[in-house]
């Protein structure tokens, strides 16, 4: 028998042994961390729960000479620029996807783009934040003046602009397989009846993938709200309430970035512990939510 | 008469419906145009940054731009050394701590198909995926940067090699699973150990796609820059220690492309571009790894 008597084999499960062991560990560490990423926040904001509470989402004033912290424009201009993003990228995206997922599959137009797609979520953020200062500011701010509004160019309009290119991609990533993943039994179906490509798209497609689209949009909403770079360098950073599309404004993720480094006062950096700590749990809740109505999807 | 009356009925009606047919027809093509015509609008933009980005790039680059460090404000010539230097040795370290620990729990994940642990850490993966890159950048400010007493570009490689796990960690697990069940069996059977099957058998089975992962992680945080301004902080000067702060080629973009002189500006369109033809590269590295050494299962 291959007991204790044999000491190279006694060697093997011991290590063999370790091996199990750190395999779960590292498993066990991946969930500590997250835990850990939300009791920091938690615990990090609590002065500023404690002395603003309920204030700190209906408040309008930010000011941390006077300890003021009211998060309200920052909230409305995160809703805002996010949505406005939403908005501007869905009929591409919805567009790309069809494209992608049902009318060119395969061969060498699908490869290229593709492609296109894949490096449109490679480019950094930072880069989309350079760019859009010097080439889409510019183009944005002669618009405003033909529509006779204050030329900033600089404001909601460009940010919401600059995150739909790039969370495009992340909603035609989803929608894409989704659109691919319908029977084709059912689109065979549609077609026997006599039906044109674009009913069988409008009554088999989209109804079937419904529940996938809605995920896919929903993930990139969350990208959108937690961008910051180039929405730090393209909104103005104001610290008052967003007035219209087109005037600077101000995100919870971009006053993060522009103030953590120099918040001063246990009250102004919880505050901004306190906006991540929002963030965080946004995102979560989309991620789990998105990720549940995916594996409904692939399981039906 | 009355015959001659239903054939004409008859005609219309059947005129009526090829009219209806067409309209149908129509419609179907002009929305496939309409598809076409968006999905070309929609690579537009990374033609244009690509443009953009390589004009203005290619006449800042040149030998001097690559290995002289950034002249103070307002002098002309000056380079970006200090930022890629900075920049490979974040990507080093991140890689270093992240490969290990993603590879880990990725077997963990593939070994492991059902479970609590197994469930509640794919959960934390996703959800770490998801998170913010400026709230990692809070969360290891907290972690590392306070009680280091300072910022380093070692807090720096943390916060880029935890936002490296999700991805190393999902393609593991997702080549590791396509690994033939006969192929670990069989070497079970031959007497060896579990953790050497692991290790000897089915890991080399997965390297391609576990590179792939690797790779296309380090293509992601390359540009990060969020979680870079609270831990590595940026240098004016050459830095090595890694525990010191240091600067790295997105944060020079943002310095300098929100600084007022056109002198910098030209800095930052030429950081970018040495920074997009660090992400091509890498992202082609991958493709051409999928291509070449497809895991063969």
């Amino acid at each position: 028998m291959l007991t204790t008597a044999n000491p190279s084999a006694m060697g093997i499960r011991i290590r063999e042994r370790i091996f199990k062991y750190s395999l779960t560990l590292s498993a066990v560490i991946a969930i500590v961390i997250l835990l850990a990423i939300f009791l920091t926040l938690l615990v990090g904001s609590l002065p500023s729960i404690r002395a603003l509470g309920i204030s700190f989402i209906y408040g309008k004033t930010w000011d941390p000479v006077s300890n003021k912290f009211g998060g309200l424009p920052f909230l409305a201009g995160t809703l805002l620029t996010s949505l406005l993003a939403l908005l501007l990228s869905a009929p591409f995206s919805i567009a790309v996807s069809l494209f992608l997922g049902e009318y060119y599959r395969k061969g060498l137009v699908a490869g290229i783009f593709k492609n296109i797609i894949d490096l449109l979520a490679a480019i950094p953020s930072v880069i989309y934040g350079f760019w859009g200062l010097f080439v889409l500011v510019p183009m944005v701010r002669s618009l405003e003046m033909k529509l006779n509004v204050a030329p900033y160019g600089v404001g909601v309009f460009s940010s919401s602009v600059i995150l739909a290119i790039m969370i495009m991609p992340f909603s035609v990533s989803l929608s894409r397989q989704v659109i691919s993943m319908v029977p084709l039994h059912l689109k065979e179906a549609a077609f026997s009846l006599g039906a044109t490509r674009y009913e069988v798209i409008r009554h088999v497609i989209i109804p079937y993938t419904r529940s996938g689209l809605f995920a896919g949009i929903l993930l990139a909403l969350g990208r959108a709200l937690g961008e910051t770079m180039a929405v730090t360098m393209l909104i103005g950073n104001t610290h008052s309430l967003p007035h219209g599309l087109f005037g600077p404004a101000n995100t919870m993720a971009s006053v993060i970035a522009n103030e953590f480094t120099e918040a001063t006062g246990r009250i102004y950096s919880a505050a901004l512990i306190e906006m991540g700590l929002f963030l965080f749990i946004v995102a979560t809740i989309i991620n789990i939510i998105g990720k549940q109505v995916i594996k409904r999807f692939t399981f039906e | 008469m009355g015959n001659d009356g239903h054939i004409a009925e008859g005609k219309a009606i059947i005129s009526g419906l090829d009219r209806q047919v067409q309209v149908r027809g129509l419609k179907s093509r002009l929305f496939r145009l309409v598809v076409i015509l968006l999905s070309l609008i929609s690579t537009l933009p990374l033609l244009l940054i690509l443009f953009y980005i390589f004009k203005k790039g290619i006449s800042a680059i040149n030998w001097h731009f690559l290995v002289s460090l950034p002249k103070p404000v307002g002098e002309t010539g000056g380079g970006i050394s200090n930022a890629i230097v900075g920049t490979l040795m974040l990507i080093g370290v991140a890689a270093v701590l992240a490969i290990p620990v993603g590879i880990l729990i990725g077997i963990y994940l593939s070994e492991t198909p059902k479970g609590r642990i197994a469930y509640n850490c794919r959960l934390a993966v996703d959800v770490l995926q998801g998170i913010p890159s400026i709230v990692i950048g809070i969360i290891i400010y907290e972690w590392v940067v306070v009680p280091m007493g300072g910022p380093s570009s070692f807090s720096g490689s943390i916060a880029l090699g935890l936002m490296m796990l999700p991805a190393i960690i999902k393609s593991t697990e997702e080549t590791l699973k396509l690994i033939p069940e006969a192929l670990k069996e069989s070497s079970l059977a031959l007497g060896v150990p579990y953790y050497t099957t692991v290790l000897r058998v089915i890991v080399p089975s997965g390297m391609s796609g576990i590179m792939n992962g690797v790779l296309l992680s380090i293509a992601r945080v390359v540009g990060e820059t969020a979680p870079l301004l609270f831990t590595a902080f940026g240098n004016h000067w050459m830095n090595t220690n890694i525990f010191k702060p240091t600067s790295s080629l997105p944060l020079i973009i943002f310095k300098y492309a929100t600084s007022p002189y056109t002198e910098g500006h030209k800095l930052a369109w030429g950081a970018s571009l040495i920074l997009i033809i660090m992400i091509l590269v890498l992202n082609l590295i991958t493709k051409l790894v999928e291509r070449k050494w497809r895991t063969p299962f």
